[in-house]
């Protein structure tokens, strides 16, 4: 290699790193980051979009430079040179991308951890075997000779039960009917979570919501207050907890702003938790598919301030109180799904008939 | 280029290959069918594995396993299904050997007795599903039971049907021999297959 | 005398003059030469792939506007359904058997492949199979997306996902058969001279291929059997209801249908090495590691599978396992990238339509390459998994990666397969517009999904129209685009120019024959008189400049003597110092 060589490589790869450097922090491709979490989230993506420009710009100038300058010129039917490989090079080459994505796995296992990916139940973890869990059918199993029943709590089946016992989750869910799954994290299967992050570990949530998932809506219920809404509202910088599960099939919870997407699966509770930081309406989407009406499964998040939270809640407590003695003539227990969820989808641009027809379509 | 000039002695007709090589290459060895039937096995192999792997699944997810409901299993019968389908394994191996040292009518014999046992084993089993209380739907362990058994019962079947065919040829004289015997070693191979799978199936649905 | 000349000449005795031109009947018959079975695959699967795309502008057509205006909700969830599984099950991993069923017995020089008669069972299962899937369209199509995940698929219509169960275990029979036939090939009936070191890389990458079907294919052939029992007879292996599980469902699926994206790609980097080696006219870098790298690739790809179940409740130390090896897989991948560009690097660039559609190939996958790597880490993933960023990242790495890696071993080996060559013209127009149409269309899904557009939908939120449009757009130039390659290629397999035998001047042994190759191949055993990448060797004493480099060590040496040199046959050798 000569000097001029070598001088413009340099230059080339300051002027590659500035460029990735600067793509990868103004690139705007994210929206809102609306939580706490998303702003971690954040910082890796434009890391990683830092490293990718860099690495798609070496790849594809190697690519155009190599088309100009070392394209056949006519009449010369000569071969190139006879070079076979390096192994130095080819060394250098693991390396490098193999110490990059070592970085990359770091830094996200980091974020992963600060987003509290690894501390999922500490608040309610529950002293073990104290107080063995009532499972559908022990009794029956406890007579079978070769398996005695696990005495193991069943974290979704725990987590179902103290969902239900709000009336209006228990209205609106149908988990008793679903044997709950147990927590196996040997077999790759638990109770999907995103716990609170390291420095909110230990302290209870400050909020909890159930969210239920059918097809085809969201129904949000607020155990602390009995309220029913097809929006999920919640005030700003409280860290909230959501509780999780769906009816039918597999529906996805996603809240772009927030940057976090947890399944709802039938048989399991996934509980995920975040904190708002900043004030809006955001979109709340169903990212799985579940239906023809998949795509129509969306419906609205409000980072509101603590008195416009109230205030609402209050509302809504009015609301359903009115709701509530209409319905002491018919209790809600006779009202067919669609008809006690007509109230609550009509707002999603479902019609009720439309879910009535869907309900009654499976099985 | 100058230098370099081709040995004309040396790339002539490919010296370095024998007239042998040169004849295996155009017809199908046979080592290569026992190659690929073992390949096959593989393949097969992983998808038994595969619903091994979701059987384990299952036990360790529902939180009472078997399912509440779930009558005890008969162990005798199976067993003796067991001990047969295992020893048809080393009776299978003699037909093998008979062969090998050209017993055409030795092969027949031991060939005879294994489709046999094979063919107890699967009216055993039979049997024992006409006599068991669950049906294919009762729950999730009926389910894998009926699912996983059956899948076996049928390549047992297949194997089965593997060994009579061979018997049915064998009735041509000279169609086996010592040194063409691959529809025997196919059919043993195949048939331990079966074996060792059934071992793991009884292990996994009747002891753990 | 050229290297390429040098190799002609020592296998003058293989070559059989008669070219094996065919009727073209046989084509439609069970016909077991294993050429014959190459060209019905690879017709057969693309006539596939132009359904699928018709399937996809539909799907586009759909997407033009935020509203439901072009096709029912239920409709739609069935284009794409059958979009993914034609254009995954039925085109792109039957077009990389039908690469090998027509390249493999030539590059290693047998006269055919292990068990014609295995291997034309297992073509003629492929277009029943897709007839079945397509038909369920006119009945009641599958609509539960091309993974099928209970319980929506047991909840949709009955009849279209039992033919989707049926279509893809035909499908995995048919190409588990093709695998089991490639491996014993490749490993049984090389032509004695060839080690598993000369090997053109398109073997190597087919074994690694034919591996993974091994081991894999057969798992989604037991959940599938699972589901269909689930569907059809009430089981509740993977219903919640019954006390099932739908997650296991998922693990058994993506235990192969990960591995099958490398299915899909490692043919294409095989037939990659290959092209670029001979139209750079410069031996490719780095042999053994790019042959290496391809097992590496297959077997990091067997323990990655749940990086796509990451918010289906994995548990964290879980998700941090398979984001680590996934990401891995880019260390493999990446040798093959660096080591094509420095094959590039100094090189004699023939910039015909095979070396620009496999430099588009290179570019476009590492795009999609790049966008993988980012939803490995997990806490991206949250965001993205489901929305159009992974509808990017998929359409990267196959359409610009398995796609164009079918393109540029089209235009490379056409010649051979049919003896006349493609226009050229046209291949560049070809090139372009796929070029231009393939960015259009999905570039701007990279941002569609970051914002917040999740995929399966077909209504969305109005502020993603424009972008919406531009993909459309983009999606009616790639239909476009398509039409001069298919004029081309029907004129010129008719009347083209003739191509002679070997009119790349390459060195691997399938261009040693005639073209199209005669009906046995070769006559006599065809050798290696120089290795099957020694190009430029003529100027052997030429200094190379290498940075690092030093002639002196062999582990260090980038010429010739380097160790990871393809040799030749060293009893036959062309050069002297080859010979041992
Ligand atoms: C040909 C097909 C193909 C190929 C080759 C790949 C290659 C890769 N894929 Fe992709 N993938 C798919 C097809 C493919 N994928 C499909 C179809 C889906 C969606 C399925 C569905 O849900 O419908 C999917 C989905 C998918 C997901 C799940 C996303 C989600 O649903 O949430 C993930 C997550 O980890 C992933 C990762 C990767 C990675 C890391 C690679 C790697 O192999 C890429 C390696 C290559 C490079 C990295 C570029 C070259 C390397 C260098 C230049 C070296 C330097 C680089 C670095 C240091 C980074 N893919
Ligand atoms: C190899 C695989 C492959 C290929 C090549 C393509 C090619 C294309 N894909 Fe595909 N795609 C998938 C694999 C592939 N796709 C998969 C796996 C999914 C996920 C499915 C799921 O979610 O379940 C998907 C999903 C998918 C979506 C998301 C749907 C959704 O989530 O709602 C979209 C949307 O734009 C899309 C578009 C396209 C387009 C425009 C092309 C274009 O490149 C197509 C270009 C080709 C043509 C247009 C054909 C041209 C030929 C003619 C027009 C000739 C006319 C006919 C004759 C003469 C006979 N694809
Ligand atoms: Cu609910 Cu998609
Ligand atoms: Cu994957």
């Amino acid at each position: 290699m000569n000097i001029p060589s070598s001088i413009w490589t340099l230059l080339i790869g300051i002027a590659l790193t500035l460029v990735s450097l600067w793509y990868g922090q103004n690139n705007h491709l994210l929206p809102t980051a609306a939580t706490d979490e998303a702003v971690l989230v954040d910082g890796l993506f434009n890391a990683m979009m830092t490293v990718s420009v860099g690495i798609f710009l070496l790849v594809e100038g190697i690519l155009i430079y190599c088309a100009f300058k070392y394209r056949r010129r006519p009449g010369d039917n000569s071969d190139g040179p006879p070079v076979f490989g390096n192994v130095p090079l080819e060394a250098l080459w693991t390396l490098i991308p193999a110490i990059i994505v070592i970085g990359i796995s770091v830094y996200s296992f980091d974020v992963y951890n600060e987003m509290g990916g690894f501390n999922p139940h500490d608040v309610h973890e529950p002293p073990v075997a104290q107080k063995p869990m009532k499972m559908p059918g022990s009794a029956i199993a406890a007579t079978l000779s070769d398996t005695p029943p696990s005495t193991a709590p069943n974290l979704n089946q725990q987590k179902s039960e103290e969902a239900r016992l709000d009336p209006a989750t228990a209205s609106v869910r149908n988990d008793d009917q679903i044997p709950q799954q147990r927590n196996a994290p040997g077999v790759g299967v638990v109770a999907p979570t995103i716990g609170s992050s390291p420095d909110k570990q230990g302290k209870p949530p400050g909020l909890a919501v159930n969210v239920t998932a059918m097809q085809f809506a969201w129904i949000f219920t607020y155990p602390d207050t009995g309220v029913v809404s097809s929006e999920l509202h919640v005030p700003v910088g409280r860290e909230v907890m959501v509780n999780m599960t769906a009816n039918d099939v597999i529906h996805a919870f996603w809240v772009p702003e927030f940057r976090l997407k947890q399944d709802a699966i039938p048989g399991m509770q996934s509980e995920i938790r975040f904190t708002p930081r900043i004030m809006g309406t955001y979109p709340l989407i169903c990212a799985e598919l579940c239906g023809p009406y998949h795509g129509a499964m969306n419906t609205k998040v409000i980072v509101e301030t603590p008195e416009a939270y109230n205030q609402w809640i209050q509302e809504q407590q009015v609301a359903s109180i009115e709701e509530l003695n209409q319905a002491v003539a018919v209790k809600p227990a006779d009202l067919s799904p669609t008809e006690f969820l007509a109230p609550y989808t009509s707002n999603l641009g479902i019609q009720p008939e439309i879910l009535k027809q869907i309900h009654t379509n499976h099985h | 280029m100058q230098s370099q000039i081709i040995d004309p002695a040396k790339t002539d007709l490919n010296h370095h290959h024998t007239a042998e090589e040169t004849a295996s290459h155009h017809e199908e060895h046979p080592d290569h069918r026992i190659f690929g039937l073992i390949l096959f096995l593989v393949a097969e192999g992983m998808i038994f594995m595969g619903m091994f792997g979701a059987y384990l699944a299952f036990r360790a997810l529902l939180p009472v396993w078997p399912p509440a409901g779930t009558p005890e299993l008969e162990l005798l019968l199976p067993s003796v299904n067991t001990t047969l389908l295992i020893s048809s394994s080393f009776v299978m191996h003699n037909a093998d050997t008979a062969i090998k040292k050209n017993d055409v009518s030795g092969m027949r014999t031991w060939l005879g007795i294994t489709a046999a046992m094979g063919i107890i084993f699967l009216c055993g089993q039979l049997y024992e599903y006409s006599n068991l209380e669950f049906g294919l739907t009762t729950n999730l362990f009926a389910s894998s039971f009926y699912v996983l058994t059956g899948f076996h019962g049928l390549h047992v079947f297949i194997g089965v049907t593997a060994i009579l065919a061979v018997l049915w040829r064998s009735r041509t004289s000279g169609h086996y021999s010592n040194e063409k015997h691959f529809g025997v070693e196919a059919a043993e191979i195949y048939w331990h297959f079966v074996d060792v799978v059934w071992i793991i199936l009884f292990g996994l649905l009747y002891i753990l | 005398m050229t290297q390429a000349q040098l190799q002609e000449t020592a296998n003058q005795p293989a070559l059989i003059e008669e070219p094996g031109v065919r009727n073209w009947r046989d084509y439609f018959t069970f016909n077991t030469d294993h050429k014959v079975i190459g060209i019905q695959y690879l017709v057969t699967t693309f006539v596939f792939y132009c359904i699928g795309g018709v399937l996809a502008d539909l799907v586009r057509t759909e997407l033009k506007t935020p509203e439901v205006d072009f096709v029912s909700r239920e409709v739609y969830n069935s284009l794409f359904t059958l979009h993914g599984t034609i254009m995954i099950f039925l085109w792109v991993v039957p077009a990389g058997v039908g690469f090998g069923n027509y390249l493999i017995p030539l590059m290693i020089g047998a006269r055919d492949m292990a068990f014609p008669r295995l291997n034309a069972l297992a073509f003629w299962i492929i277009p029943p199979a897709g007839l079945l899937l397509i038909a369920s369209l006119l009945v009641d199509a599958p609509d539960a997306g091309w993974t099928s995940y209970p319980p929506l698929s047991l909840t949709t219509g009955q009849i279209g996902q039992s033919a989707w169960i049926f279509c893809l275990l035909l499908l995995g029979t048919s190409s588990i058969l093709g695998a089991l036939n490639f491996m014993v090939t490749i490993l049984k009936m090389r032509t004695p001279g060839m080690t598993v070191h000369q090997m053109p890389l398109f073997c190597w990458s087919m074994f690694a291929t034919s591996a993974l079907v091994l081991l894999t294919t057969p798992v989604l052939a037991g959940v599938l059997i699972l589901l269909a029992f689930d569907l059809l007879a009430g089981t509740m292996f993977f219903n919640p209801t019954g006390g099932g599980n739908p997650v296991v469902y998922q693990h058994m699926f993506w235990f192969y249908s990960h591995p099958a994206v490398y299915i899909m790609i490692l043919p294409f980097f095989g037939a990659i090495s290959d092209i670029i080696s001979v139209h750079s006219r410069k031996p490719l870098f780095g042999y053994k590691a790019v042959a290496y790298s391809s097992l590496a690739i297959s077997f990091l790809g067997t323990i990655v599978w749940a990086h796509h179940m990451f918010t289906s409740g994995t548990p964290g130390w879980l998700r941090m396992f398979f984001m680590i090896t996934t990401m891995i897989i880019s260390v493999p991948t990446g040798i093959k990238i660096f080591s094509w560009l420095a094959t590039l690097w100094g090189g004699k660039l023939r910039l015909n339509s095979a070396l620009l559609f496999a430099m588009s190939f290179v570019g476009m996958f590492v795009i999609g390459g790049i966008t993988g790597v980012m939803v490995a880490a997990v806490p991206f993933d949250i965001h993205v998994h489901d929305t159009y960023f992974i509808v990017a990242h998929i359409h990267y790495v196959l359409f610009g990666g398995s796609v164009l890696g079918i393109y540029a071993a089209i235009y490379h080996w056409f010649p051979k397969m049919t003896g006349r060559m493609l226009n050229e013209f046209w291949g560049k127009v070809h090139c372009a517009l796929t070029f231009v149409g393939l960015n259009l269309t999905f570039m701007p899904m990279h941002a569609l999904g970051m914002m917040g557009m999740n995929r399966r939908i077909s209504e969305y939120d109005p502020k993603f129209e424009s972008l919406n449009f531009l993909c459309t757009m983009g999606s009616y130039l790639l239909a476009v685009s398509t039409f001069p390659f298919i004029i081309n290629a029907i004129w010129s397999w008719m009347y083209g120019p003739k191509a002679g035998n070997n009119p790349w001047d390459a060195l691997t042994l399938e261009w040693m024959t005639t073209s199209p190759p005669a009906i046995e191949n070769f006559d006599e055993l065809p050798v290696l008189a120089t290795g099957p990448y020694d190009y430029g060797m003529s100027n052997r004493n030429t200094e190379v400049d290498v940075p690092l480099a030093d002639e002196r060590e062999p582990v260090l040496a980038a010429g010739p003597s380097s160790v990871l040199r393809a040799e030749p046959d060293p009893n036959v050798a062309a050069n002297p110092e080859d010979r041992k």
